[in-house]
């Protein structure tokens, strides 16, 4: 078990880079969590919680001088470690995420090589603009939505069961989160009850409490974020159902990636996460009938696709409909 | 997650501090942290096993320390120094925040200039409006959790001087048996070395709130005849 947490305390750093990466795509409620978990729990295991828990045995002096009978008692009364719980239930509660870190791969992944394809058919990108795409897929931040919203919702309760269950653990194995100055044992080989005198009880339960609060503001974190979530799903997916009042008038034609529309056309845009806009032109002239629309008693949501009809001639590069 | 970790990660914010701010972060850095993970911890590396009191009753050992020493002083220290820097992450999320904003807006207006979107990564944010509040509110944050570990301090060890002796008489100590601290008067130099670096700690986030106060008060009287085009568009980005 000591191993085990001095591996993991070795690749700390590491895992810390893997989720400060995935950190992008999460959201606020998301990287205040990170934050927390890595400042006051992690930090706070490694720099002070190890050390106070560093003597737990030699110092673990049980009254009597019978060969023997101070292991048994320490093996009876610590089954597992409070510094080896913390470090599993760290570990534990950051896998989740790679979850989600896998499937914003696998997205990026089937989106380069639609990319890859579509440029091979239609032959109208250069290659430039074609590994200024790619970049952008690189860098892009995906929105929460469809398939990675059930993945992301997932990762969140995985989370809320692991802390939760380690927490139990904590509780029922130790009886609570004080710790006792002293326990009475008679396991073989103790010739009778003896007395054992564990080191530094105080300090001990200071930091277990610590620990524990750290780790329910942590669920809170994870509850809030994951009804922000469900609010989220469950009003886009109130408003989608009025969608029929926003149809263009005009007969809606689906471009195909690189076809150029000249002036006084129209053209199609989607509208990305919050006030974010995903087509890819852009005019100063397009600005106000955008306001105009954000202004307008139409809501304009997440991955709708809307009409904008070009004010001027301006040319215009028409790229795939996001998913 | 060590200290080093910690380092990296706190000195991001350095960027949108003020000078004095600077000057307070080096200070935290060389005057407390580096000394604690140097020297302190060395000293009070042995703090257990030299503790030894007058008696061979298995366990009294442990349950006078106990007694005398809820919390290390290193433990206590590290915990001060985590949670008098987090107040600086909450001006870097604002920061980033406000980034994020800035960079939408910018590609609204219909720059997509890699470039550029890059430049507003970099550049230094301006410490005015929603973000002067923020950066106040932290920095009393810092104060208000150093007078509390000041005070934490002076309850669990009165007069911050380390006593050489100390009088015991908890179960299973037959009586009141003497126990003895090792090194302390090294460990009263430390505490007092800390205590004060602590007390500049203050006296500089004192100063820089002092400082930025004054500072918005003067660009007020100053700038309420001049209306530009910048401050305008300023207003309207940050309305966002």
């Amino acid at each position: 078990m000591s191993l085990l947490c001095y591996h993991t305390r070795m690749s700390w750093p590491l895992l810390y880079a893997q989720l400060f990466a995935v950190n992008r795509h999460s959201t606020s409620l998301g990287k205040v969590w990170l934050s927390v978990l890595f400042i006051f729990r992690v930090m706070v295991l490694v720099v002070a919680a190890e050390s106070v828990w560093g003597d737990e045995q030699s110092d673990f002096t049980c009254n009597t001088l019978q060969p023997g009978c101070e292991n048994v008692c320490y093996d009876q009364f610590f089954p597992v470690s409070h510094i080896r719980l913390w470090c599993l239930q760290l570990v534990f509660v950051s896998t989740p995420t790679l979850l989600v870190a896998m499937h914003v791969a696998y997205r990026n992944h089937s989106d380069k090589k639609r990319l890859l394809q579509g440029s091979g058919r239609s032959g109208f990108l250069s290659n430039k603009s074609q590994e200024e795409e790619l970049e952008t897929l690189k860098t892009r931040r995906l929105p929460i939505a469809g398939a990675l919203w059930w993945t992301y919702a997932c990762s969140l309760v995985f989370r809320l069961l692991f802390e939760g269950g380690f927490m139990y653990a904590l509780y029922v194995v130790y009886d609570g989160f004080q710790m006792p100055r002293l326990v009475q044992c008679d396991q073989w080989p103790c010739p009778n009850m003896v007395d054992c005198f564990i080191s530094r009880p105080t300090e001990k339960t200071v930091f277990t409490v610590f620990m524990a609060t750290a780790s329910s503001i942590c669920i809170v974190l994870n509850m809030a974020e994951l009804a922000y979530l469900v609010a989220k799903a469950v009003t886009r997916g109130f408003r989608n159902s009025s969608l029929s009042r926003f149809e263009p008038t005009r007969g809606t034609q689906k471009k195909e990636r690189g076809t150029e529309v000249r002036g006084g056309g129209e053209a199609r845009c989607w509208l990305g996460d919050d006030i974010d806009f995903s087509c890819d032109f852009w005019s100063m002239d397009l600005k106000p009938i955008i306001q105009h629309f954000r202004k307008s008693s139409f809501p304009l949501f997440f991955n709708d696709s809307f009409i904008i009809l070009l004010p001027a001639q301006n040319p215009v590069q028409l790229f795939e409909y996001l998913q | 997650m060590n200290w080093a970790t910690f380092y990296a990660v706190i000195s991001g914010v350095n960027k949108h501090s003020t000078g004095i701010g600077r000057i307070w972060l080096s200070v935290l850095f060389i005057f407390r942290i580096l000394v604690l993970v140097v020297a302190a911890e060395s000293v009070w590396g042995d703090e257990k096993s030299g503790f030894t009191c007058n008696t061979q009753q298995p366990g009294c050992n442990s349950v006078c320390y106990d007694h005398f020493f809820p919390i290390s002083h290193i433990r206590l220290w590290a915990l001060q120094l985590i949670l008098v820097s987090t107040p600086a992450l909450l001006v870097a999320m604002h920061v980033a925040h406000r980034r994020h904003v800035d960079k939408r807006v910018y590609r609204l207006s219909g720059r997509t200039n890699p470039k550029e979107l890059e430049q507003i990564k970099t550049q230094k944010m301006k410490i005015t409006g929603a973000l002067w509040w923020t950066y106040v509110i932290s920095l009393l944050f810092r104060v208000v959790f150093e007078v509390i570990f000041m005070y934490v301090f002076y309850m669990i060890y009165p007069g911050y001087k380390m006593i050489r002796l100390v009088k015991c008489d908890s179960y299973p100590c037959p009586n009141t048996v003497d126990c003895f601290v090792s090194r302390p008067t090294e460990k009263t130099v430390f505490t007092v070395f800390m205590l004060a670096v602590s007390g500049v700690c203050i006296l500089l986030n004192i100063a820089e709130v002092v400082f930025l106060v004054v500072k918005a008060c003067s660009k007020h009287l100053h700038g309420v005849g001049e209306s530009t085009m910048g401050a305008w568009i300023q207003h309207k980005l940050c309305s966002f």
